[in-house]
């Protein structure tokens, strides 16, 4: 978890932790990109309708600003990928403009998953875990859910560290 | 796929850095004095942030500060409104303003629309 050292945030990250973090906006990176389509509810969250009663203006906005958004977000994506030690693990030390772009693309990353996980305002995560892990332990959903409930604490202890 | 990663540069507060002078200044449309109703297309316009359930009440407090400048205090009542009520207006003005306004929230990943009331 992320920490405040003068003026940067600065956490340790396990292999495994690289290695998720990796996964995560490397998938993000893919759904901006080669997978980028509308009909995908990721999609249709990270760039929602700004007129939702009027599909024509909607669409008009979309046509100028969409490109620069998405670029936006690749790099938010990017700077999480950039920052990240080698797969044996190590020190992410971040400055105010590297930590601002961690803290979005952490964000939509968690958008991303909680669209697939279906979290709604009633989802209590960590009942959902334990019904998962009684499922079956070592289902998809488990990981799943435990990637998202770590990128919250993750993006909580960033931005505790960045605003202390 | 793999490739993407190391070689993508890192530009974090070039998209709608509130400080980074790309922002035009936060104005309200003129009146005119002696008209005595508004005509609908001055009728300022009004960015709306949804309540959404993966965001973080800190994180959006932070942008709602970030984005528009507002103060811990304003910025946290904006967001206890979003999160109670569903929805809560937090900016208005001109219409290209707004759309500029929510398409930064969009950013940051926020559920932002534009409407005029």
């Amino acid at each position: 978890m992320f920490r405040r050292q003068g003026q940067h945030c600065v956490a340790s990250f396990a292999p495994d932790e690289v290695r998720v973090l990796r996964k995560v906006a490397t998938e993000v990176v893919g759904l901006l990109t080669d997978g980028f389509d509308h009909t995908d509810p990721v999609v249709d969250r990270l760039f929602p309708d700004i007129y939702p009663e009027n599909a024509e203006d909607s669409a008009e906005f979309r046509r100028y600003t969409e490109g620069e958004l998405k670029t936006a977000k690749i790099d938010q994506a990017g700077a999480i990928l950039a920052a990240l030690p080698s797969s044996s693990g190590g020190e992410v030390r971040l400055d105010e403009e590297a930590a601002e772009a961690w803290l979005r693309g952490l964000n939509d990353a968690r958008l991303a998953m909680g669209i697939r996980l279906d979290i709604s305002a009633d989802t209590d995560l960590s009942e959902e875990l334990d019904d998962a892990v009684l499922t079956d332990p070592t289902s998809s959903r488990v990981f799943q859910l435990s990637v998202y409930a770590y990128l919250g604490y993750l993006q909580e202890s960033l931005l505790s560290a960045l605003t202390e | 796929m793999s490739a993407i990663g190391t070689d993508v540069a890192v530009v974090g507060a070039s998209f709608c850095s509130y400080d980074g002078g790309v922002a035009a200044p936060q104005t309200t449309p003129v009146q005119t004095p002696d008209v005595e109703s508004v005509p609908t297309i001055d009728r300022p316009w009004i960015t709306v942030v949804h309540d959404d359930p993966v965001n973080l009440m800190t994180y959006v407090t932070w942008v709602f500060q970030k984005q528009f400048g507002y103060s811990y205090d304003k910025a946290q009542r904006l967001m206890l409104d979003v999160h109670h009520k569903g929805r809560a207006a937090v900016s208005s003005g001109a219409r290209e303003r707004m759309e500029y306004d929510a398409s930064c929230l969009h950013g940051y990943g926020l559920w932002a629309t534009v409407e005029q009331p």
